[in-house]
């Protein structure tokens, strides 16, 4: 098995190899033929890269603890599919897998984009890209590595009766599914950036490679969001800390490419519909994209510590290599390039929707950055001044979360806005209504005690967003009756159905409305830890926590201890709940089950910490108001990136456009 | 054409020292020193009221619950030992066992305790601590690739 997964490592590096040679050579000697055979390589390369990843899944599946890779995260009682998610639980497998998507991703646009006349450059850039990857699979990071003893006679194989295990943390269902979709985040923006780099290339600079790669952006920027909510609610389920969001490293890679990805999605619109942003937009795909890599280097390079992060290794410097190479070349590709992006228009006034949309990208890069800063700020100031300074949570959260409202304003705002400039009364028009609901909400809050700033803030702005989002639709409609009559229903689905793209980032929008409600609910959290008899119980607000048992037993896989406890609700039983600790036959390795009483209002969420020297059971009861709705918000946000995938079912026609659907909908 | 330019240049300059003041206050609310074992004794007294950030790696036997989450260890870097008394609401990580590689946040106290209200903790390198364990000979690594390629 690892013959053949060595055997297409190395047809991977050689077929990326000959992707770049043959599609420049192609290009210098307009051979269409050589051309093609590059883009095919390519293909063929991502066929190879799944065989090799097929084999190192056989020898996870096959028990072949002969191979370091397999013994260090697997174990012979492991059920199958944690054998299979323990392909990507160390450095050398997931960035073997991580090649393996990448490739997916190229193979699937060099099909899908065959005549594109950018093809061959972004297969030269795939390539390239790519080639660094298999280069880092099979020389510096091989999974198929065996186990030797040293001995006096030189090394020996060494076969170990059993695998170390899979980090029972990493027993998890969202586990299972969580790196891939990460992953495949992070690896589509490659498709943007290649097009990007060969748009620059070939001086094609019109805003074509943003209209074809639009989709794969998208699609990218979805995974990649899904994935970070996806760790989120590993955490929360799994950590048993209470909570999705702790602004570690691994986290905060991932969101920076997700942030300026989301500045990207914007921007582009101007320069689709103005010309405008010529210099920004590649700027941006190219930084994204770096982000991405530099995220994966955070994981894995361990160079700031992180909880999840993989130890350090030996590779972390050719990654840096790699990033800078790589962003030097991109640079020097863009700035020679800059006289031919001159802008077409300029901004015209300052309240417009081009104007909110860079607003929209100045707060996404802002945050960006402080989280960069933030991250990179030990590294930074042992370099600077010779001394190890961190910032925690405190840090990114009183940045984040007025930079955050604000966003949240500007969802509501920017939609409304008018290209070119907005008059007064378009103004007084479209924002009466949502701004007196957003005010109404505010004062109704506080008027029933809330007191928390930020709280009412953003519940105020949740309403004026929703308000906005609302009459937006309802405005549409309006107008699609006047003009074709029939019931709301039917023309509600006709308007979506005609302009996904605008619909479908409106649902996004109400997505992040929800997710920042549930973010809310963090300022009302509240616990309590006691320890506790059998029978003896703790208060949280209207509930109680009352310890009845406290049972155990063993699995093949790890032994278990558990507090059932009785959770009532103003002295109503609600349910019985055992949050447990399991002790990993495997690793050692202790970890909390956590138990949580889940509703639209609040999670109660049940933890047992351990024992105490004298036999009680320590537990530690959180109430974690509005959690619920970031998941929802998140699934909103499914929905609404589906539905803008969709493309338009009849084009929009310019003479449809009738005076009455007004001006607030030029943008059309 | 210019007023417009001037607005724009306002409001960006606004926008920048609005973003500079949250960056500046985070950091004085947010910062930890990261320091030794060694280093935060050789402090003494000026370390108190400083908030530090102390690696070291778990000693063995010394994890003693409190109750009420409140738990103690003691850490030991190249020869120096913290007693730290974790007084934090998160539950401590699950990895903080004997010999983990532990970071505690956290500041000094007056009798030369550390009072930590975050701890986070690695386990020690796996592969090798296991197999130390079970005193099985210890695996070397083939260089990667070329060994399994020449097989
Ligand atoms: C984190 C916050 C945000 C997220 C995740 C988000 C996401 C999205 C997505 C996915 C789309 C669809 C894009 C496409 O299909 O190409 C979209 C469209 C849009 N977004 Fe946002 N957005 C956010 C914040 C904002 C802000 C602050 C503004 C204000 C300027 C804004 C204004 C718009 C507009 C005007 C559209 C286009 C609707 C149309 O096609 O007419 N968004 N948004």
């Amino acid at each position: 098995m690892h013959h053949l997964g060595n055997f297409s490592l190395m047809a991977v590096v050689v077929m990326c190899a000959y992707a770049v040679v043959a599609s420049l050579l192609g290009v210098r000697k307009q051979s269409s033929q050589l051309v093609n055979s590059a883009r095919r390589a390519l293909i063929a390369a991502a066929g190879f890269s799944a065989l090799s990843v097929a084999a190192l899944l056989a020898l996870f599946l096959a028990d072949d603890f002969r191979f370091e890779y397999v013994a260090s995260y697997s174990a012979a009682a492991l059920p199958w599919y944690y054998k299979v998610s323990a392909l990507w639980a160390g450095n050398d497998g997931s960035l073997l897998f991580w090649t393996f998507l990448m490739l997916v991703f190229a193979a699937a646009c060099a099909i899908s984009r065959r005549r594109d006349e950018l093809m061959p450059h972004v297969v030269a850039t795939l390539g390239g890209v790519i080639l660094f990857f298999a280069y880092m699979n099979y020389w510096v990071c091989n999974p198929f590595g065996q186990l030797a003893e040293i001995t006096a006679a030189g090394p020996i194989p060494f076969t170990p009766r059993d695998g170390n295990g899979l980090n029972p943390l990493l027993q998890h269902p969202i586990m299972a599914i969580h790196p891939p979709i990460l992953y495949t985040g992070y690896v589509g923006f490659v498709i943007p950036f290649a097009f990007c780099v060969a748009a620059l290339w070939t001086r094609r600079l019109d805003a074509a490679w943003i209209q074809n790669t639009r989709r794969w952006t998208l699609i990218a920027w979805f995974f990649l969001g899904s994935g970070i909510l996806l760790g989120g609610r590993w955490a929360y389920v799994e950590l048993g800390w209470g909570g999705y969001w702790g602004w570690d490293p691994v986290e905060n890679a991932a969101l920076m490419p997700w942030l300026t990805g989301t500045a990207f999605l914007h921007s582009v619109m101007i320069q689709e519909r103005k010309g405008m942003l010529k210099i920004w937009n590649p700027g941006l795909v190219i930084v994204t994209y770096l982000l991405c890599v530099f995220g994966t280097f955070l994981t894995r390079s361990g160079i700031v510590s992180s909880v999840h992060a993989f130890a350090s290794s030996e590779f972390a410097w050719r990654f840096l290599v790699f990033i800078i190479f790589a962003a030097i070349l991109s640079a020097a590709l863009l700035i020679t390039r800059i006289k031919d992006l001159r802008t077409e228009n300029e901004l015209e006034a300052v309240v417009s929707r081009e104007s909110g949309f860079l607003f929209n990208n100045l707060l996404l890069l802002a945050a960006c950055f402080a989280v960069l800063w933030g991250t990179l700020f030990p590294v930074l100031s042992e370099a600077v001044q010779g001394e190890q300074i961190s910032v925690g949570a405190p840090f990114f959260n009183r940045v984040n979360v007025p930079l955050g409202l604000a966003l949240l304003l500007m969802t509501g705002v920017g939609p409304l806005l008018a290209w070119r400039r907005s008059s007064l009364d378009s103004l007084k028009r479209n924002f009466t209504v949502p701004l007196l609901s957003g005010v109404a909400a505010g004062v109704l809050l506080f008027a029933l005690g809330m007191r928390h700033p930020y709280a009412i803030l953003c519940f105020a702005m949740s309403a004026f967003v929703v308000v906005t989002i609302g009459s937006e639709f309802h405005r549409g409609v309006r107008a699609r009756r006047a003009h074709r009559g029939g019931g709301y229903g039917t023309a509600l689905f006709d308007l979506v159905q005609r302009n996904t793209r605008r619909y479908g980032g409106y649902i996004v929008h109400f997505g992040i409305v929800l997710l920042f409600i549930g973010f809310a609910g963090n300022a009302f959290n509240k616990d309590v830890i006691a320890d506790l008899n059998r029978g003896e119980s703790t208060a949280i607000g209207p509930w109680k926590v009352t310890l009845q048992d406290l049972p155990g037993g063993e699995t093949p896989v790890y032994n278990w201890l558990g507090a059932q406890v009785l959770l009532s609700k103003n002295d109503e039983p609600v349910g019985i709940f055992q949050p447990r600790r399991q002790l990993d036959k495997a690793t050692g390795q202790a970890t909390s089950e956590v138990r949580r009483h889940a509703t639209f209002q609040e999670d109660v969420y049940l933890v047992f910490s351990g024992m105490t020297e004298d036999g009680r059971a320590t537990v530690h009861v959180y109430r974690n108001p509005l959690v619920r709705w970031v998941w929802i918000g998140a699934f909103v946000m499914f929905l609404g990136t589906v539905l803008t995938l969709l493309p338009n079912r009849s084009p929009v026609r310019r003479a449809e456009v009738t005076a009455a659907e007004g001006a607030a909908l030029e943008a059309v | 054409m210019a007023a417009r330019k001037a607005k724009f240049f306002v409001g960006g300059g606004l926008f920048l020292a609005a973003l500079a003041g949250l960056l500046v206050t985070g950091f004085e609310e947010g910062k930890a020193y990261y320091q030794t074992v060694g280093e935060l004794r050789a402090m003494g007294p000026r370390a108190e009221g400083r908030r530090v950030r102390v690696a070291g790696d778990v000693v063995p036997g010394t994890i003693a619950s409190e109750g009420e989450g409140k738990v103690r260890f003691e850490i030991e870097h190249e020869g120096s030992r913290l007693a730290v008394l974790y007084t934090g609401r998160e539950p401590l990580p699950d990895t903080l066992v004997d010999r983990a590689q532990a970071v505690a946040e956290g500041h000094l106290l007056q009798d030369g305790s550390f009072e930590a209200n975050h701890v986070q903790a690695k386990c020690a390198s796996k592969y090798d601590a296991a197999y130390e364990e079970t005193k099985t000979a210890p695996a070397a690594k083939p260089p990667a690739g070329r060994q399994a390629t020449d097989g």
